[in-house]
């Protein structure tokens, strides 16, 4: 009987090892997968260039990825900008300020917003943010202009990631013991003091996890953006015109035109350059999570 | 220093030492928490510069006392207080003035401690800061003023920048102590702040106590008895929700006169 229980005890030990170093292989098999799959392109244009050149011309044997880079970045920083402040001031106002019937019929609400396929928040951009873009604001700016736009893309992916950001940063807040707040208040902080200066200070490292997370997703999201965006190859910096995010290249050009010569390595290359970035948001965000709590 | 502040302070330490004998005096208390009743008809004195101990067993109702004293009983939403707390004759429960500054008369004291989420040092100015004093100088001295007054001030000042929560438990409790003392109160609410600590650090806490009563009130809570026996000097014995009896520990621990207060001394020894 106690021979079978250690034996039971051993494996499951080996089999969560296991599991274990699966997930750790993954994320390693699909760099080097990616990686090798854009050798050939390697070997035909070196890596500066091909991120630095803003030459696509495929059937030239051109691959400039700067302006999905650009756009990609692009896209991600206005819904960035758009989304952290909204989901940080929800999470206070739930948290610090409502009362919990309210907070117990928000959450499913963030819930079902985070389930939602990306589809239907493409199909609202194409309805509502595109016209809104189109006729209402860039004419306020003077600018004409389809509405398809890197703005759009940004305000569709804002509205995406921030139920995702939003719960996150909700349980970050809801793990502040109450007596750190009463702490606050009983040395004499209002209300406001004691969520500013204590509060959200001791959550800076779960804010940044839940921002960088954020950060990480909106830059891979796809679907959504790619309907609104315009998907055209340029570099421009007024976010009433067109971009070109990287996922959408992938998305859009994947199983076509892989006759021309290269054309398959430079998408492979787009996937393998979305997912160092995605590393790199990653790793910078880890960098200030142990910023803030060496400090 | 500023001409104003020196005075801020002087004026403080006049009040402080003002001689009414009973600084807190809780007439008709209830608090409820939805259709439950946490606190019954509180009625009670607490003596100035003493210990009073507020005895009791577990879910009496000690603690929601202990915070309506400073109306923190205000964060949790389902709470509903009535009656009259006076604090040095002015009621906070009905008062006009600001909430902040009624809170600053009582330094808080937890079951465990919580630093504020910043260094040694701001812990400790963060109370002083909040009081409208900005003399950089004037703040550095409190600061080491208090670190010292609970026998800090040599195990830190070398790294009083360093996060407050780098410091042990026992240690982060005295800076607790030391941060609500900064802000020059007139009572210590003490919530079982020996709960979670070693038996070392416990004695330190008791002594400073001892120390501490002669400038503040000092309200604590416990429902250890031989620590009520060590400290009090007043007690109050509560049982759900009720204050059963009160007292001088002597009254009260030799000659009790409720069944209630029999049983549990009979059980905490």
């Amino acid at each position: 009987m106690l021979l079978k229980r250690i034996i039971s005890d051993k494996l499951s030990g080996v089999w969560m090892l296991i599991s274990l170093t699966a997930i750790l292989l993954i994320p390693l098999f699909i760099i080097a997968g990616l990686y090798l799959k854009s050798t050939p392109l390697f070997n035909h244009q070196d890596f500066l260039r091909l991120i630095s050149s803003s030459e696509w011309q495929p059937h030239k044997g051109n691959f400039g990825f700067w302006p999905f880079i650009a756009g990609s970045l692009y896209v991600t920083i206005i819904a960035f900008a758009l989304a952290a402040p909204v989901c940080l001031l929800a999470a206070i106002y739930l948290t610090q300020f409502a009362r919990s019937a309210m907070m117990r019929i928000m959450l499913p609400v963030i819930d079902i917003l985070a389930g939602l396929p990306s589809v239907i928040y493409g199909v609202w951009g194409i309805l509502i943010v595109v016209p809104f873009i189109s006729k209402i604001l860039a004419p306020a700016f003077n600018i004409n202009t389809s509405g398809y736009t890197i703005f759009a893309g940004g305000v569709v992916l804002a509205v995406m990631c921030i139920p995702y950001m939003l719960n996150m940063i909700i349980e970050v807040f809801n793990t502040i013991p109450m007596g750190l707040k009463e702490a606050s208040l009983s040395l004499g902080a209002t209300f406001w003091e004691s969520i500013k200066h204590v509060v959200i200070r001791k959550s800076y490292p779960g804010i940044i996890s839940a921002f960088g997370l954020g950060i990480a997703k909106a830059f891979g999201e796809t679907m959504a953006v790619m309907m609104v965006v315009g998907n055209s190859v340029q570099v421009k910096f007024n976010p009433f015109e067109a971009g070109y995010p990287l996922p959408a290249l992938i998305a859009n050009n994947y199983g076509e035109m892989l006759s021309i010569p290269l054309y398959d390595s430079a998408l492979m290359f787009g996937a393998f350059l979305l997912l160092i970035i995605i590393l790199l948001i990653n790793l910078i965000f880890r960098y200030f999570i142990y910023r803030t709590r060496v400090h | 220093m500023h001409t104003n502040e020196i005075s801020m302070l002087i004026n403080e330490q006049i009040e402080s030492i003002s001689t009414n004998h009973n600084i807190v005096k809780i007439n008709n208390l209830n608090v409820y928490a939805d259709s439950h009743q946490i606190l019954k008809n509180i009625n009670l004195t607490i003596p100035k510069n003493k210990i009073t101990v507020l005895l009791g067993p577990s879910g009496c109702g000690k603690t929601t006392l202990l915070k309506s004293m400073n109306k923190l009983t205000d964060l949790y939403k389902e709470l509903k207080v009535t009656g009259n707390i006076f604090i040095e004759d002015d009621d906070i429960l009905h008062t006009t003035k600001n909430v902040p500054s009624i809170r600053q008369k009582m330094g808080l004291l937890g079951q465990r401690p919580f630093p504020l989420p910043m260094s040694i040092y701001k812990n400790i100015s963060y109370g002083i800061k909040l009081k409208g004093i900005r003399d950089k100088k004037l703040i550095a001295f409190s600061v080491e003023k208090y670190l010292k007054e609970v026998g800090l001030w040599e195990e830190v000042k070398n790294r009083l920048n360093q996060p407050a929560t780098s410091l042990s438990i026992g240690q982060q409790q005295r800076l607790c102590l030391a941060r609500g003392l900064a802000v020059k109160p007139r009572i210590i609410l003490a919530d079982e702040p020996t709960s979670a600590l070693d038996p070392i650090s416990s004695k330190i806490i008791e002594n400073l106590f001892r120390s501490l009563k002669e400038h503040y009130t000092i309200i604590l809570v416990t429902h250890v008895l031989r620590q009520a026996v060590r400290l009090a000097d007043h007690v109050v014995f509560m049982y759900n929700g009720e204050v059963i009896e009160q007292g001088s520990p002597n009254t009260l621990f030799n000659t009790p006169k409720t069944q209630k207060l029999k049983e549990y001394l009979v059980d905490g020894n």
